[in-house]
């Protein structure tokens, strides 16, 4: 019995997350590619070196330097490592930045 | 009126044939979510098949292992503050079975790492709910995958405080100034017996500096044990990259009662080398000492927990060499000194770290 309320609410969970999927809008300007509003750094090459200098100073703390992946994909991985190695906001907007520019 | 008595009698099919019923439900209900659930947008993040894949082969105290292994990630971004993500480890380690004279065999090991459901609350708050990577140290969470970790085997404190737990999580990070950023990590865990969901009552967390000017990192860990002999567990880490050199240096405490020490450990990458540089620069040399304490811990739950049940130390020297992004070959040596004797650890292998978009990319 135990077992099956666990598949029923497993399917349900599956469920909420597929509706919840499909009905997500698309994202606006606030996203995290859109270049970052850094008042200190002035400019797209400025912001690229910046973001460089974050990459290797965040990123480089545990793995060599990964290629560039395409711009979807840095941003998925991007938020995925704001969330596993805890780096800040905008540290994560300038890496961002930097590698799909 | 015959079929009644069958009718009544009808009972859930057997548990791996539901098992597979209830994964194959869940990817036809998921799979075009995944694919089409977001607008294409040049900025929108895609859903990720990414994780890696090793080949390895120990010799250990003169028994040779061959371990194969893959470890895939799911990542599903949703809207601009969702995340969920999955692993899972596949990993089968065969022998030679009759004391050394017959064929290879051995058992796959399924895990299920982490299936957790991420909210970035703002940018200092991110709430994490589901099953998740204990954090404790910088281990577990940052160096365990076999694509990133410098050396393949695993420190010897590694079981303490590590894991996974079933809970929720709180963890950030922020800058405190211009030359600190402060990171946090503060959690809950239910206990859990279920074998692929196994987790122990808990609470603790982590905290940490980075100081990105000259890239250090220190921070400590501590978790609270909320059943059984409620003991207690702490550890501290550091890591510096310093600017100048391809170095990399991190080192870990840990001590709870199931025993206590330390790793240190040197990876350096020989890009500053001039001769045959082409070569050179893709190769990086690492060294690691260790020592662990036992703690009070019988021999069974030792072996349980996957620590030695006497002290012990470790020295390793290894060499990695990246052949192509995401591929390295690695090869080390190390030997293992304890009361139960001493032994040589070989290991020879290769990992490979692979990223897969379920839906269009953009382009780049």
């Amino acid at each position: 019995m135990t077992k099956r309320l666990t598949i029923i609410a497993t399917l349900w969970i599956a469920a909420v997350i597929s509706i919840a999927a499909a009905a997500v809008p698309p994202r606006n300007s606030n996203s995290p590619a859109a270049p970052p509003t850094v008042s200190k750094v002035q400019g797209a090459d400025a912001m690229r070196l910046e973001g460089e200098k974050r990459f290797r100073a965040n990123c480089g703390r545990c793995h060599a330097a990964p290629q560039k992946f395409p711009p979807r994909m840095m941003a998925t991985i991007l938020r995925h490592m704001r969330v596993r190695a805890t780096i800040t906001d905008e540290d994560m907007r300038l890496v961002l930045y930097y590698m799909t520019q | 009126m015959q079929y009644l008595p069958k009718l009544s009698g009808h009972r859930l099919a057997p548990a791996p044939v539901l098992r597979w019923r209830c994964a194959l439900f869940l990817a036809v209900l998921l799979f075009p979510a995944l694919l089409f659930a977001q607008t294409y947008a040049a900025d929108n993040p895609v859903p990720i098949l990414t994780g890696n894949a090793g080949f390895f082969t120990n010799v250990v105290a003169g028994k040779t292992e061959i371990v194969s292994e893959i470890n895939p990630v799911v990542l599903v971004p949703l809207g601009d503050h969702w995340l969920i993500e999955a692993r899972g480890e596949f990993e089968g380690d065969f022998q030679r079975k009759d004391w050394g004279d017959g064929p290879y065999g051995g058992q796959v090991g399924k895990e299920l790492d982490y299936l957790q459901a991420d909210y970035i609350a703002n940018p200092y708050v991110t709430v994490t709910v589901g099953r998740f990577l204990t954090p404790f140290g910088i281990y577990n969470e940052r160096l365990y995958p076999i694509w990133i970790r410098d050396l393949q085997s695993t420190p010897l404190i590694f079981p303490i405080g590590t894991g996974s737990s079933n809970g929720v999580m709180f963890r950030g990070g922020l800058p405190l100034n211009a030359k600190v950023n402060l990171n946090y990590a503060t959690y809950f865990s239910v206990a859990s017996t279920n074998d692929t969901l196994d987790s122990d009552r808990t609470a603790g967390g982590r905290a940490g500096l980075f100081f990105p000017g000259p890239r250090i990192e220190v921070g400590g860990s501590f978790q609270k044990l909320l059943q059984e002999s409620r003991s207690n567990g702490f550890g501290f880490h550091f890591a510096w990259q310093p600017t100048p050199l391809p170095l990399n240096l991190r080192s870990e405490y840990a001590r709870s009662d199931l025993g206590s020490g330390y790793w240190i450990e040197a990876a350096y990458r020989l890009s500053q080398i001039r001769g045959w540089n082409k070569f050179m620069r893709r190769a990086e040399v690492v060294g690691r000492v260790q020592q662990l304490f036992a703690g009070h811990v019988d021999e069974d739950d030792a072996e349980e927990y996957g620590l030695p049940d006497v002290n012990t130390q470790e020295a390793d020297f290894g060499l990695n060499y990246y052949l192509h992004d995401g591929l390295k070959a690695t090869a080390s040596y190390g030997r293992q000194f304890s009361s139960d004797g001493n032994f040589n650890l070989w290991n020879v292998g290769i990992a490979y770290r692979f990223a897969l978009p379920l839906g269009r990319p953009g382009l780049q």
